[in-house]
């Protein structure tokens, strides 16, 4: 695969330490996402500062997904990491704003991990 | 001995999902103390459509009418953004011309999004007859868009490779005559926001938020442009952006008036964008042909009315995505609206949650 913007990969109990370090260098949280790659799910964080774009991605089991929430440096994350936890089922530990599954109504719960069964 | 400390009871009302200001579902629970709101408890996911999940269903070429479909007001810049991100996956070369029509229609969507607002924004504070003549200019706009794309909501013009038919060049010199004539009603609507006392009694002051806030909370788009942040995704250098010659508007206020004003300096802004493009409009192919299947990653960024927005796509050489994402900017403005909405009263709260320009259609992708 190529890939055409730079990701870095970290560990999964990395991220928090990582984050606090961006928001330190005046770098803004962009956005998270999850993605289902096989046994895995990839977690990708985005920082923007100015024109520049830094991605970090932590790679965590499917089953019992879980790793620590960056809401402790990054406040807004709670919206990506409640949005993640709806959608694919990844728990975040530390998560300073938990909606506890029910950010998003959706007919099936974590509708975007594979075996999405109903609610 | 010291006095017991006296605390104010608090209540709770829900705001939303149905509400005369929200032509969408969105709903706070607003924690008041008598009149003032000391907190606001966001929930969204009413209307989720799950868009994103598509990709693993429909080939990446159709992909761009479902990104086109995540919204009815900025949807060309949807497709547009998704076609930047696959396109440089692929490292496709789309011809100038493209890229100047992209930006056209980028342009008039910004114009009309704006109208969209500065009319919805005049209703929240009870100023009909604003609210009418905002939507009045913005009907000449959604004309242009119908003429040169075929459609006033899905404009279905852009394509990975370019975009999928041309505007005559008589039209376009047409157009920009016509652009002149527009502006000026335009005008006459602005000085109402800027100067009417009713408007400023119900924007000034209201919703603030400061520069290290939006900052910290990753505000974007004309939300984090009226703090002061000088970051506007048009700057990036994609389309035909780095061809013309623009400043982002920033605003220091931080204030409702101040996210008010970025809006409308941005349509004089856009007017400019469309004649400059129209002017600088190079000849030559509209699409290059596009073969083979993604195989890669990329997050694309451009700005859309409401902010920067991002597309990530994943391919692994097959027909189908393994992901797309969208980050809209009102995802990412939720957290500075909330702040915002800390310390105000309760009847500014409809106001102050329209000026971060709310669509949960976007937010519900």
């Amino acid at each position: 695969m190529t890939t055409v913007q730079s990701i870095e990969p970290v560990g999964p109990s990395e991220m928090p330490a990582r984050a606090a370090a961006m928001r330190a260098s005046g770098w803004r949280l962009m956005q998270i996402c999850a993605t289902a790659v096989g046994p895995d799910f990839e977690i990708l964080y985005s920082f923007a500062k100015g024109r520049d774009l830094q991605n970090f991605r932590a790679t965590v089991p499917r089953e019992g997904a879980r790793l620590p929430s960056i809401t402790g440096p990054y406040l807004c994350a709670f919206l990506y990491e409640n949005e993640i936890h709806d959608l694919f089922g990844v728990a975040f530990d530390g998560l300073a704003i938990d909606f506890g599954g029910s950010l998003l109504k959706t007919r099936v719960k974590n509708p975007f991990a594979a075996n999405a069964t109903p609610a | 001995m010291s006095a017991p400390t006296q605390t104010k009871p608090r209540t709770i009302v829900p705001f939303g999902p149905q509400h005369p200001v929200l032509p969408e579902p969105i709903h706070l629970d607003l924690v008041l103390e008598d009149e003032k709101v000391v907190d606001a408890i966001p929930t969204i996911g009413f209307v989720h459509r799950g868009l994103e999940k598509l990709c693993e269903k429909h080939d990446f070429h159709k992909m761009t009418q479902v990104a086109e479909r995540v919204c009815g007001i900025c949807s060309f810049m949807h497709g547009m953004g998704y076609c930047q991100a696959i396109e440089t996956v692929m490292g496709i070369e789309v011809p100038a011309r493209a890229l100047f029509l992209r930006t056209f229609w980028a342009e008039l969507s910004r114009v009309h999004s704006h109208l969209l607002w500065l009319g919805l924004i005049a209703d929240a504070f009870g100023f009909e007859s604003l609210f009418m003549h905002s939507w009045r200019v913005r009907e000449k706009i959604l004309d242009i868009i119908e003429e040169t794309s075929g459609g006033r909501v899905i404009f279905g013009s852009c394509k990975i490779g370019g975009i999928r038919r041309d505007v005559a060049d008589d039209i376009l010199r047409r157009i920009r005559r016509e652009l002149d004539p527009i502006e000026t009603e335009f005008r006459d609507i602005a000085s109402v926001f800027d100067q009417d006392p009713t408007a400023k009694r119900r924007l000034r002051g209201l919703g603030a938020l400061s520069r290290e806030d939006a900052h910290a909370l990753g505000a974007v788009g004309p939300t984090a442009r009226g703090s002061g942040i000088d970051f506007d995704a048009r700057k990036l250098g994609y389309a035909a952006y780095p061809q013309l010659e623009f400043e982002p508007v920033v605003e220091t206020a931080g204030d409702c008036q101040a996210r008010c004003s970025v809006r409308i300096r941005e349509i004089h802004q856009s007017f400019d964008l469309l004649r400059q493009a129209i002017d600088k409009m190079p000849a030559g192919a509209i699409e290059v042909p596009v073969k083979g299947n993604p195989n890669g990653e990329y997050m694309s960024r451009l700005e859309q009315p409401r902010g920067e927005v991002g597309y990530y796509v994943k391919g692994d050489g097959k027909k189908n995505l393994g992901r797309f994402r969208v980050r809209t900017p009102t995802f990412a403005n939720i957290p500075a609206l909330i702040h915002m909405l800390k310390g105000c009263e309760f009847a500014d709260v409809p106001v102050i949650v329209l000026t971060i320009d709310p669509c949960i259609s976007c937010a519900e992708r």
